[in-house]
C-alpha cells in the first residue's frame, strides 16, 4: 500500500496561502475544547510551545519529556540566533527574500508553501518572545539588535548573547508552567515515549516507561503531536545531547508514518575537534564566530607550526578564496565540506590533523578585544575550558561534526504525518530545510510550528472527530504496552559482552565513514550490509544490568541504539538511492568540475519518503514531488 | 594519571547509601569529569555491576542537568563551571575525590548522584513568567527596553536551575535560583504588571517547598556555574517586602481575570 502523500497545499497566491489556509480550517467551539486530549512528546521549543498555546486555547494537554524538568531540551543548546523577516537594519530584508534564502540554502528540496509560511510567522516569533520577556539583544536606543548569521547577506537574525536557545526554551517553558498552574497541561517528567498507539488509522495514544519507577503506562487521547527533535546521535558522536534520540519517531515510523528525506544531515563546520577515544559528545562553537573570524590552514602540508609563528602569506584562507563573495559566511554544508577537502589532502591542523583554524587576530586588531569578548566571550570561555588553549591568543582549531538532521517524519501542510492524528514539529519532521538548514532557522521553524501553526491545524482535525471513545483497556493498547514489555524483557535476558556504547560507537563509525560529509554508492553498499551485522550483534551480545523496575540507565540508552540501529541503514539506503548531490548530501559521483554539489532536477526534485514493510523486510521508497514556481531552479553559488 | 574516586552509591530514595572506592588508573588530562565516570560506568557494566546513576544530558554546560557535589563543592573545585565541562587537567596523578549527591530536603535522592529537583519547576510555576497568551503580541520594537536594563535582565535570565546554589547553601534556600527569575523579569518593562504578584507567590512557594531562608552567606554565589550574583536576592527580599505590603488577590470582576 502506497502512502498518502497528499501535501493539502492550498490553493492561490503563495503570500496568501497561509491566511486563506487559517480561514478555511473548522474550529471547536471554546466549551468543546476540554472535551479533547492531546499528547505532545517533547518540551522543546516546538513541544512546549505547542504544549502552551494548545493549553491556552483549553485543550486538555499531556506533555512528556524525558529529562527530569522540560526546561532541560536540548532546543536550550542553540547558541546564534533566531531569524526573522523584521528588516529593522533596514537593510532590504522582506519575507520574500527569507523565503527565498532558505529554498535556495536548503538546495531546491523543501516545499515552497511550507518555507513561505515559516518566514511569514517569523515576525509574529520574535513579538511573541519579547512579550514573554525574552531578554533579547538590545541597542542603545532601546530597541532590538540584529546580526548576519550564518549565509546570510541581510541582518535579519534575533539573539540572546551566545545563549538564544536557551532564553526561548525558557519563554516556552514559563508559558507552558504557567498552563500547567492554569491546569490545562499536566507535566510527566522523566517519561519516555516507547511505543505509538494507532486504532482505526488514527493516532490515539502513546505507551510510556516512567524512567525512575519503570512503570509502562497508557495514555489514551483524541491527537498525539510529537516534537522530539532530531536523530543526529545515529553517528554517536554529535554535537546533539547525550539523551536525544529517534525512538519516538522510529516507533511511529514503524506503525506508518512515513519518513522523509532521513539521509538529509547537517554537518556543522565549526565544533570542537575530538581529543580522545573516551569522548561521547562534541561541542558546538556557534556559527556567529565566523561573522568575524576567518578559516584559514597552512599552505604548507603537514606544518606543524605553532599557528602564530606561520606567516600571512603562507596561509591559505580558503573559503575566502574559493567563495569571494560570502567567504567565512558562505552556508554550512559548504563550510563543512571544504574542510573535510583540506583535511583530506594533508593541511589540516592539531591532531591527526583533523582541524582548521578559526583566526580572531585580525578582528580582535580591528575591534579590540573588549568588543570581540562582548560578542563572543561564553563561546571563547567553552574553548577554553575544553581544549585548555586560550583563542584571544591562539586561533581555535575547528573540525565539522553531525549538527542537525533535515530529514524527519513526513508532514503535510498541517503538519500532519502520514497517519492522521500524528502531528509531528520541529526538527523531528522533515519540511522546512530541505537538503540543508540555514543558520538561526532551526529556533525560527521549532517555534513557528509550536506557537503559529499547529494550534490552528489541530483545531482543524479536533473538529471533525468526536473526542474520546477508546480507554487503556481497548486491545490495541493492550497490544503495544505488551509490546514494549515483551522488549524490556528481551533486553534485558541478553547478558552478552558488550556494552551499549560500544555498539552504538560501532554504528557511529560506519555512519561517519559511509554516510557522513562525502559519501558514494561503495561505500553506502557497506554500510547497508554492515549495519545489520552490528545489529545482528547488539540484540545476540549487548550486556544490559539492572532490572526494568528501577531507574536503569543501560536499558535507556539499549532502547534508543536500538532503533538507532534500524534508522542508520535507512539513512544509508536513502542516501544510496538519492543519486544526485544537493546540500547536505553530497555524493562523490555527483559534483561539478569545481567540487561543488550537483543536483539532477530531471530526477531528483522531490522527497523520498520512506514506508515501513516489517523487520527485515526492505522499506518501499515513495515519492512526493517538489515544484518550484516562485524561486527558479538554479544550482546554487556563493561565489 | 590515576584518580581515587569514593562516590556515594543508593539504589534508590527509600534504601541507604554509603561510600564506594573505585581506582582509575588511567585517566587522560583531556577527559571531562563525566567522561572519566563514563569509562568508570562501562567497566562496571561489564563487571556486571550497576554502574553509577548521574545526570547529564547537554554536556556544553547549559541545559542544567549535570551536577553533584566534588569534595564538598557543587560541580567541584573550578569557578563558573558545571561539572560536565570540569577538565582533569585541573587534578593530579594521585589525587582523591568524594562525589555525592546535591543534599537538600527539598532534592531528595533518586538514586546514586541524581536528585529530584522538580520543586524547582513548581515555584516557576507558581509565578516565574509573563501572562502573555500567544498570537496577543504587539511589535517587537513597540516597547523599548533600556540596554543597561536589557543586559541586567540576560545576566539573571542566565541562571540553567541546576540548584548548585541550594547544594552549597546552609540553610539549603533557593532564593538563588528564584531572585534570578524575579529578578530577570522585573528589570524588564513587560514584568512590570505581575511583579507584585510574581515575588509574593514564589517566594510563598519555595518555603512551602522546604527551602530555607536566606541568611547572607553567600555560597551561592561562589559556587554558580553561571555567575549569577547575589545581589539579585537584596532585589527579590524589596520586591517581596513591597508585594507584601501592596498586593492584593487578583478579582474576576470587570473581566476573565
Amino acid at each position: 500500500m502506497a502512502l498518502n502523500l497528499d501535501s493539502k497545499i492550498p490553493s492561490g497566491p503563495i503570500e496568501q496561502k497561509w491566511d486563506k489556509a487559517k480561514f478555511d480550517m473548522k474550529l471547536v467551539n471554546p466549551s468543546n475544547k476540554r472535551k479533547y486530549n492531546v499528547i505532545v512528546v517533547g518540551s522543546g521549543l516546538a513541544g512546549g510551545a505547542a504544549a502552551a498555546s494548545m493549553g491556552e486555547l483549553g485543550y486538555n494537554v499531556k506533555c512528556f519529556c524525558f529529562q527530569d524538568s522540560p526546561r532541560r531540551a536540548h532546543s536550550i543548546a542553540a547558541q546564534g540566533g533566531v531569524n526573522a523577516a523584521k528588516s529593522y537594519p533596514n537593510d532590504g530584508d522582506s519575507i520574500y527574500r527569507l523565503f527565498y534564502d532558505t529554498i535556495k540554502g536548503g538546495d531546491f528540496r523543501a516545499r515552497e508553501a511550507d518555507v513561505w509560511r515559516l518566514a511569514q510567522v517569523s515576525n509574529n516569533i520574535i513579538d511573541q518572545c519579547v512579550a514573554q520577556g525574552v531578554p533579547f539583544a538590545r541597542e542603545y536606543g532601546g530597541v532590538l539588535a540584529n546580526r548576519s548569521f550564518g549565509g546570510a547577506q541581510v541582518s535579519r537574525t534575533f539573539y540572546a548573547r551566545g545563549q538564544t536557545g536557551q532564553q526561548l526554551l525558557l519563554g516556552a517553558y514559563q508559558a507552558l508552567e504557567r498552563q500547567i498552574d492554569a491546569g490545562t497541561v499536566k507535566m510527566f517528567y522523566r517519561s519516555e515515549m516507547l511505543d505509538l498507539i494507532v486504532i482505526d488509522g488514527r493516532a490515539r495514544g502513546i505507551i510510556t516507561r516512567d524512567l525512575v519507577t519503570g512503570a509502562v503506562d497508557v495514555h489514551v487521547a483524541d491527537a498525539v503531536v510529537l516534537g522530539t527533535g532530531g536523530y543526529g546521535n545515529a553517528f554517536f558522536l554529535s554535537t546533539n545531547a547525550k539523551g536525544c534520540n529517534t525512538t519516538a519517531i522510529w516507533r511511529a515510523y514503524k506503525k506508518g508514518a512515513g519518513f522523509g528525506n532521513p539521509c538529509f544531515t547537517q554537518i556543522h563546520p565549526t565544533c570542537i575537534p575530538q581529543s580522545g577515544d573516551y569522548q561521547s559528545k562534541l561541542t558546538l562553537m556557534s556559527e556567529s564566530l565566523r561573522n568575524d573570524g576567518r578559516i584559514w590552514v597552512p599552505k604548507k602540508k603537514n606544518d606543524t607550526r605553532p599557528a602564530n609563528t606561520i606567516p600571512e602569506d603562507e596561509r591559505d584562507y580558503y573559503l575566502e578564496r574559493r567563495y569571494p563573495a560570502f567567504g567565512n559566511l558562505c552556508p554550512r554544508d559548504i563550510a563543512s565540506r571544504a574542510a573535510k577537502i583540506c583535511c583530506d589532502e594533508g593541511y589540516g591542523v592539531g591532531p591527526g590533523g583533523k582541524g582548521v583554524y578559526l583566526d580572531f587576530a585580525e578582528s580582535i586588531g580591528r575591534l579590540g578585544r573588549k568588543t570581540i569578548e562582548e560578542r563572543y566571550g561564553n563561546l571563547f570561555e567553552i574553548y577554553e575550558r575544553i581544549t585548555g588553549d586560550d583563542p584571544y591568543a591562539e586561533p581555535m582549531r575547528i573540525y565539522p561534526a553531525v549538527h542537525y538532521t533535515m530529514g524527519g517524519l513526513w508532514v503535510d501542510y498541517n503538519l500532519q504525518s502520514t497517519i492522521p492524528g500524528l502531528f509531528v514539529l520541529g526538527e523531528a519532521n522533515f519540511s522546512d530545510h530541505g537538503a540543508n538548514r540555514l543558520g538561526a532557522s532551526a529556533l525560527m521553524q521549532g517555534l513557528a510550528d509550536g506557537y503559529f501553526v499547529i494550534p490552528y491545524t489541530m483545531g482543524n482535525y479536533l473538529a471533525q472527530v468526536k473526542p474520546g471513545g477508546v480507554d487503556a483497556n481497548h486491545p490495541e493498547c493492550r497490544a503495544a504496552k505488551d509490546a514494549v514489555d515483551a522488549r524490556t524483557k528481551k533486553f534485558l535476558s541478553i547478558q552478552g559482552k558488550k556494552t551499549v556504547d560500544e555498539i552504538h560507537r560501532e554504528l557511529g563509525k560506519v555512519m561517519w565513514e559511509d554516510c557522513g560529509m562525502a559519501r558514494n554508492a561503495a561505500g553506502l553498499d557497506r554500510a547497508i550490509k554492515r549495519i545489520p551485522e552490528i545489529r545482528e550483534e547488539f540484540w545476540n551480545n549487548v550486556k544490559i544490568p539492572g532490572s526494568g523496575a528501577e531507574l536503569n540507565q543501560s536499558l535507556e540508552r539499549a532502547g534508543r541504539v536500538a532503533d538507532f540501529l534500524e534508522l542508520g541503514e535507512l539513512m544509508c539506503r536513502d542516501a544510496r538511492t538519492r543519486e544526485e548531490s544537493c546540500g547536505g548530501h553530497f555524493r562523490e559521483e555527483y559534483q561539478t568540475p569545481e567540487g561543488e554539489a550537483l543536483r539532477d532536477d530531471e530526477k531528483f526534485c522531490h522527497a523520498a519518503v520512506w514506508e515501513y514493510q516489517g523487520d527485515n523486510k526492505e522499506p518501499v521508497r515513495n515519492i512526493e514531488p517538489l515544484a518550484f514556481e516562485h524561486v527558479h531552479l538554479a544550482q546554487r553559488n556563493y561565489k | 594519571m590515576k584518580i581515587i574516586l569514593n562516590i556515594w552509591r543508593q539504589k534508590n530514595a527509600t534504601s541507604a547509601g554509603k561510600m564506594v572506592r573505585y581506582e582509575m588508573p588511567n585517566v587522560s588530562e583531556h577527559m571531562s569529569f563525566l567522561e572519566m565516570i563514563d569509562v568508570l560506568n562501562e567497566e562496571l557494566t561489564k563487571k556486571g555491576e550497576d554502574p553509577v546513576a548521574f545526570e547529564h544530558d547537554c554536556r556544553e554546560g547549559i541545559c542544567g542537568c549535570c551536577g553533584f557535589m566534588i569534595d564538598g563543592i557543587p560541580h567541584g573545585p573550578q569557578r563558573g563551571t558545571t561539572v560536565c565541562q570540569l577538565h582533569m587537567r585541573h587534578y593530579k596523578d594521585g589525587d582523591e575525590v568524594w562525589l555525592e549527591p546535591f543534599r537538600a530536603k527539598a532534592f531528595p535522592v533518586i538514586k546514586d548522584l541524581m536528585v529530584d529537583r522538580s520543586a524547582f519547576d513548581r515555584i516557576i510555576s507558581s509565578g516565574g513568567y509573563i501572562s502573555i497568551n500567544t498570537g496577543s503580541a504587539p511589535d517587537g520594537n513597540n516597547l523599548p527596553v533600556i540596554k543597561k536594563c536589557s543586559d541586567q535582565a540576560m545576566d539573571s535570565a542566565s541562571c540553567i536551575g541546576c540548584g548548585a546554589c541550594v547544594a552549597s547553601c546552609p540553610n539549603a534556600s533557593a532564593s538563588l535560583f528564584v531572585s534570578a527569575k524575579i529578578t530577570h523579569l522585573g528589570q524588564l518593562p513587560q514584568g512590570q504588571a505581575e511583579r507584585d504578584r510574581r515575588a509574593m507567590r514564589m517566594v510563598l512557594k519555595m518555603t512551602e517547598e522546604g527551602f530555607g531562608y536566606c541568611t547572607n552567606t553567600g555560597e551561592c554565589e561562589a559556587v554558580c556555574p553561571k555567575g549569577i550574583k547575589i545581589e539579585n536576592i537584596a532585589r527579590m527580599h524589596r520586591d517581596y517586602i513591597k508585594a507584601s505590603v501592596l498586593y492584593r488577590e487578583e478579582s474576576k470582576a470587570g473581566g476573565a481575570g
